[in-house]
C-alpha cells in the first residue's frame, strides 16, 4: 500500500484573528513514529488537536486511512489522545481507566479486565490494576494514560507533550520506553514536543514547525545534518550562523563573502545570492586545522558539560558574530584567549532563506 | 517580650472563646432546668423540657417540615446549579458573563428583600402561602451559592478529563454520569451541604411565605412569644446537637475522602 | 486553548438546555418579584393609583428616617467592633496556635454557628435578662446593687450581632492569614524588620483586601437582619428591617413595605459600589 495513513491537506486554522496554522500539509506512514517539534505558539498542539478531532480546522482536509475525518467527532475517528496532564479519571481505579474505552464499546467486564491487564503489562504496570491514579507517581500515570489510549487499538496514537510534566531523568527513561512500546505495538505515534533531544531520540520522522508552518521534515539524522532552513538549523541543535553573499561560483563550490572573510562552501548558487552558512558546534575547530579559515575570535565563555566543553567566542572581524563550538573536555581554552577558528568545507551547511 | 506576647495571646483567645461560648453554655445548661424559668439559680439537671419538646406535635412536625423543605430545595438548587455551571464552563455562550452575573446576583441581596419580593409577587398572582412557596424562596438563595461553588471547581483539568472520555467513545450523557458528576462530587456535595444548613436555619423567608404549616425556626419564633422558657432552651439545644453531629459526619467523610 | 474550550461537536441546543432552568428560576423568582415590588412601591395603599407617596413618606416621616439612621449606626458599630475583635483572634489562631491544633481551634471558634439563628439571639436574651446570668453575677458579687437594663437595648442588639460576625470574620481573616506565603515574613525578617514592623508593613496590608470583603459581608448581612434587633433590641428603637416587617404585619401595607425594601437595597448597593471601587483602587 502506498496510501499514507494520515494525509493532512492544506490545513489552516485561526483562533479569532490569530492565524495559528498556515496552509500545512503532511503525510504520515503506518507504523511510524512522528514528532512534531517546535517552540510554543508554533501551531504543533493545534495540529494535534485537529488530528484528534477536538478542533475543526478553518480550512483544509484531514484524511485518515483514506477517509475524510475533518469534522468527525473524536469518539468516531481511529485516533486516541494521551493528554499532557494525562486526564486520568480520578475516581476510577487504574483498571477502570484502562478499560473505559472498551466499556464504551460495550465489551463485557471479563474481557475488558483481561485486555486492560494485558495492556498494563505491556507498559510495565501489571501490578497497578487496582490502584487509584493519585497513588501513582508521575511516570506511572503517564503509562496508565498510554495504556488507556492503546487498549482500544487506535490506528494513530496522539501524544500531547507526554513527557513534559516529568523531571529530566525520568523523561529520558520514559523516552526509551515509549520508543520500545511503539515498536512492539506497531501503531503510528504522533508526538508533540518542544524538546529537540526528545525529538532526535524518538522520531522516525521529524517535523519542525515554526509560526504555523512546517519548516522542515524528514528523518532526524537528515534534519540535523542538512537542515532546510535557518530556523531548523538553530532549533534542532545549535549552529553558528554566518550571513554572506556569493561572490564567485564554480563547478560545485562557491566563494561566499562573510564577516569572517571569504569562505569556500559547497553550493551551486549563482553569484549575488544571499546565503546563510550554518556550522554545527562539533564541526568548529578553535585552531587552524580546518581547510576553511574563519579568522580569529576571543573566547567569552567556557561551560564544562561533562563529556565536552561548550565554548562561546566572539569574532575579531565582526563583534556581532558569535561562534559556538563543542570542544573535548580536555581542551584548555579559557575566557579571554584569542583563538583561530576553522572548519572543513563539507561541514558547512548552505541555507538560502 | 516573647513570653509576654504568648501570655497576652492566650488571655485574649480565652476571652474571645468565653464570649463565643457564653450564650451556648447558658442555653444548654438551662435546658436542663427543673423549674419553669431558664434563669439562675440552676435547679436541674432534669430532662422534663426535652420531654415537653418531643411530645409537642407542632414542634416535631415543624422539624419534619424543615427537613423536607431543606432537602428538597437543596436538591433542586444543587441540580440547577450543577447543570448551569457545566453549561457555562464547557460551552461558549453569548453574553455568558452577564448571564453568570444574573445567576449569582441573589447572593448580594438580603433574605428579607428576597422574601418581600416573593410575598408581593405571590400575593399578586394569588399563590397561597405554603411550605412550597418557602421552598421556592430557599432555592432562590441557594442556587447562586451552588452555582458559584461548582463553577469555580470546573477547571481546565476537568475539561481534559471529559475530552479523554469523549475521545474513548463516551456519548455526552455518559460523560456526564460516569465522569463529570463523580469528578465534581466533592463540589456538588459541598453545595448541597451548605444549602441544607442555610435552608434549615432560614427564618425570614419562611416566616413571610408560610402560614399554618411552617418550618422549625418560625415555630421556635412563635415559642419565643411566651417569653423565657426552658422549652425553647431544649429545642435550641436539640437543634445544636443535631447540627454538630452533621458537621462532624461531614468532616469525617471529607477526611476519609482525602485519605482514600 | 481557552478555559471555555470550544466544542465543535455539541449542537446549540444542549448548552442552552443546561443553563435555561437556572436562568429561568432566577428570572421568575428573583427578577420578576423585584419588578412586582417596584410596581407595588409606586401604588397607593388605599385606592391603588400611581403615587410616589411611599417614597416621599420615608423622607418626610422622621420615625422612618430615624430607622435608617439607627440601622446605619448599628451596622457601622457592629462592623468596626467585629473586625477589631476578630483580627487579633484570627491572628492568634493562625500564628500562635500549633499547626496541628489549628483546625480544632477554628472549629471550636465557630461552633455556635451551628445553633439555630433564632436560638442564638434568644440565648443572648437569657444571658442579658433582668435576672439573667450577667445581672446575677454582678449583683451576687456586690459590684452593683440593682440589676442593669441590658436586654431590649442597642447594646443587646450590637452584642448579638458582634457575636455572630466575630465568628464569620475570624473564619475569613484566618483563611486570609493562612494564604500568605511564609516567605513574605521570612523575607521581611531577613531584611531586618522586627515582628511589629513585619506585621504593620507586610502582614496587615496584604490581608487588608480580605478584611474589606469580610467587613462588606458583615455590613450586608447586618443591615438586612430582622431577627437580632427584634429579639434583643425589642421595640425601643426600630431598625429598617423591623420597620419593613411592621408594615406587613400590622397594617398589611405592601406598597410601603416594598418602597422601604427598595430604599434599603439601594443603600446596600451604594455601599457595594463604594467597596468595589476601593478594592479596585487598592489593587491598581
Amino acid at each position: 500500500m502506498t496510501a499514507p495513513l494520515v494525509d493532512i491537506r492544506a490545513v489552516s486554522h485561526r483562533f479569532g484573528q490569530l492565524a495559528v496554522l498556515k496552509n500545512v500539509s503532511l503525510r504520515i506512514e503506518p507504523g511510524s513514529y512522528t514528532i512534531l517539534l517546535g517552540p510554543s505558539g508554533s501551531g504543533k498542539t493545534t495540529l494535534l488537536s485537529i488530528l484528534g478531532g477536538f478542533v475543526t480546522p478553518s480550512e483544509g482536509k484531514v484524511f485518515i486511512r483514506g477517509e475524510d475525518c475533518t469534522a468527525v467527532q473524536p469518539a468516531k475517528r481511529p485516533t486516541t489522545t494521551v493528554f499532557q496532564d494525562y486526564a486520568l479519571f480520578p475516581h476510577m481505579s487504574v483498571g477502570g481507566n484502562v478499560g473505559f474505552g472498551l466499556r464504551m464499546q460495550g465489551v463485557d467486564g471479563a474481557t475488558r479486565a483481561a485486555k486492560a491487564r494485558e495492556t498494563l503489562a505491556l507498559v510495565g504496570l501489571a501490578a497497578a490494576f487496582d490502584k487509584k491514579p493519585h497513588q501513582l507517581s508521575g511516570g506511572q500515570r503517564q503509562r496508565v494514560a498510554l495504556a488507556r489510549a492503546l487498549v482500544i487499538e487506535p490506528a494513530v496514537l496522539l501524544l500531547d507533550e507526554p513527557l513534559g510534566a516529568l523531571d529530566l531523568k525520568l523523561r529520558r527513561q520514559m523516552q526509551d520506553e515509549l520508543k520500545a512500546i511503539q515498536k512492539r505495538v506497531g501503531t503510528a505515534f504522533i508526538h508533540v514536543t518542544h524538546d529537540q533531544e526528545e525529538a532526535m531520540a524518538l522520531a522516525d520522522h521529524c517535523v519542525v514547525m515554526n509560526d504555523g508552518r512546517i519548516e522542515d521534515e524528514g528523518p532526524p539524522e537528515r534534519v540535523y545534518a542538512r537542515p532546510a532552513t535557518r530556523f531548523s538549523a538553530t532549533f534542532m541543535g545549535e549552529s553558528t550562523i554566518l550571513a554572506g553573499k556569493v561572490t564567485q561560483a564554480r563547478d560545485r563550490t562557491s566563494t561566499v563573502e562573510t564577516p569572517a572573510g571569504a569562505v569556500f562552501a559547497p553550493s551551486t548558487l549563482p553569484v549575488g545570492s544571499a546565503v546563510a552558512l550554518a556550522i554545527r558546534p562539533e564541526h568548529l575547530a578553535f585552531n587552524a586545522a580546518g581547510a576553511v579559515k574563519l579568522g580569529t575570535a576571543q573566547v567569552r565563555d567556557v561551560v564544562f558539560q561533562g563529556s565536552f566543553k561548550r565554548v562561546l567566542a566572539v569574532s575579531a572581524e565582526d563583534p556581532s558574530l558569535q561562534f559556538i563550538a563543542k570542544l573535548p573536555a580536555s581542551a584548555t581554552v579559557q575566557p579571554g584567549d584569542t583563538v583561530a577558528v576553522s572548519c572543513d568545507t563539507d561541514q558547512i551547511i548552505v541555507l538560502t532563506d | 517580650m516573647r513570653w509576654f506576647v504568648r501570655i497576652a495571646s492566650w488571655a485574649y483567645a480565652l476571652a474571645v472563646y468565653g464570649f463565643i461560648f457564653l450564650p451556648v453554655v447558658v442555653l444548654v445548661l438551662f435546658s436542663l432546668q427543673a423549674t419553669s424559668f431558664p434563669i439562675p439559680p440552676f435547679t436541674g439537671p432534669s430532662l422534663r423540657w426535652y420531654d415537653a419538646v418531643l411530645s409537642d406535635t407542632r414542634l416535631t412536625s415543624a422539624l419534619v417540615n424543615s427537613l423536607l423543605v431543606a432537602s428538597i430545595s437543596s436538591a433542586t438548587a444543587v441540580t440547577l446549579g450543577f447543570l448551569s455551571a457545566w453549561g457555562f464552563a464547557r460551552f461558549v455562550l453569548p453574553g455568558s458573563g452577564l448571564l453568570r452575573g444574573l445567576i449569582t446576583l441573589p447572593l448580594t441581596v438580603s433574605y428579607l428583600i428576597i422574601g418581600m419580593g416573593l410575598l408581593v409577587l405571590f400575593n399578586w398572582a394569588g399563590v397561597p402561602k405554603s411550605l412550597l412557596a418557602a421552598g421556592i424562596g430557599h432555592v432562590v438563595i441557594n442556587l447562586p451559592l451552588c452555582f458559584a461553588i461548582i463553577y469555580s471547581q470546573m477547571g481546565d483539568h476537568q475539561i481534559n478529563i471529559e475530552r479523554a472520555a469523549r475521545d474513548l467513545g463516551a456519548p455526552e450523557w455518559k460523560v456526564l454520569l460516569l465522569i463529570t458528576v463523580p469528578v465534581m462530587a466533592p463540589a456538588i456535595f459541598a453545595g448541597f451541604f451548605l444549602s441544607m444548613t442555610f435552608s434549615w436555619d432560614e427564618f425570614v423567608i419562611s416566616f413571610l411565605l408560610t402560614r399554618f404549616e411552617t418550618t422549625l425556626p418560625v415555630e421556635i419564633w412563635n415559642l419565643l412569644r411566651s417569653g423565657l422558657n426552658p422549652k425553647t432552651n431544649a429545642v435550641g439545644s436539640l437543634v445544636f446537637a443535631v447540627s454538630i453531629v452533621l458537621v462532624v459526619l461531614f468532616e469525617l467523610t471529607l477526611l476519609r475522602r482525602r485519605k482514600a | 486553548m481557552s478555559a471555555s474550550a470550544n466544542n465543535p461537536q455539541a449542537g446549540r441546543a444542549l448548552p442552552w438546555a443546561l443553563v435555561t432552568p437556572a436562568l429561568g428560576w432566577t428570572l421568575l423568582f428573583f427578577v420578576l418579584p423585584f419588578i412586582a415590588m417596584g410596581f407595588s412601591s409606586l401604588t397607593a395603599h388605599e385606592g391603588g393609583g400611581f403615587t410616589l407617596g411611599n417614597y416621599s413618606q420615608f423622607f418626610t416621616n422622621p420615625s422612618y428616617w430615624q430607622a435608617m439612621v439607627n440601622s446605619l449606626q448599628v451596622t457601622a458599630i457592629v462592623t468596626v467592633v467585629s473586625v477589631l475583635l476578630a483580627y487579633p483572634f484570627a491572628w492568634i489562631l493562625a500564628e500562635q496556635v500549633p499547626e496541628r491544633w489549628q483546625r480544632l481551634a477554628l472549629m471550636l471558634a465557630v461552633l455556635p454557628f451551628w445553633t439555630s439563628y433564632v436560638v442564638r439571639s434568644y440565648s443572648w436574651l437569657l444571658v442579658m435578662a433582668q435576672n439573667g446570668v450577667i445581672n446575677r453575677a454582678l449583683t451576687g458579687s456586690g459590684l452593683i446593687a440593682e440589676p442593669l437594663q441590658l436586654a431590649n437595648t442597642r447594646l443587646a442588639t450590637v452584642t448579638g450581632f458582634v457575636h455572630f460576625f466575630v465568628m464569620l470574620l475570624t473564619l475569613t481573616i484566618f483563611a486570609n492569614l493562612k494564604q500568605l506565603s511564609p516567605s513574605y515574613r521570612k523575607a521581611a525578617a531577613d531584611l531586618g524588620a522586627g515582628p511589629v514592623r513585619t506585621f504593620l508593613h507586610v502582614v496587615l496590608p496584604l490581608t487588608l483586601p480580605g478584611i474589606m470583603v469580610g467587613a462588606f459581608l458583615t455590613f450586608v448581612l447586618c443591615i438586612g437582619d430582622y431577627i437580632t434587633p427584634q429579639i434583643l433590641g425589642g421595640n425601643n428603637e426600630l431598625l429598617m428591617p423591623q420597620l419593613v416587617m411592621m408594615q406587613i404585619g400590622r397594617r398589611g401595607d405592601f406598597p410601603l413595605a416594598s418602597a422601604l425594601s427598595i430604599i434599603l437595597m439601594a443603600v446596600v448597593t451604594i455601599a457595594y459600589l463604594a467597596c468595589a471601587r476601593w478594592l479596585k483602587i487598592e489593587r491598581a
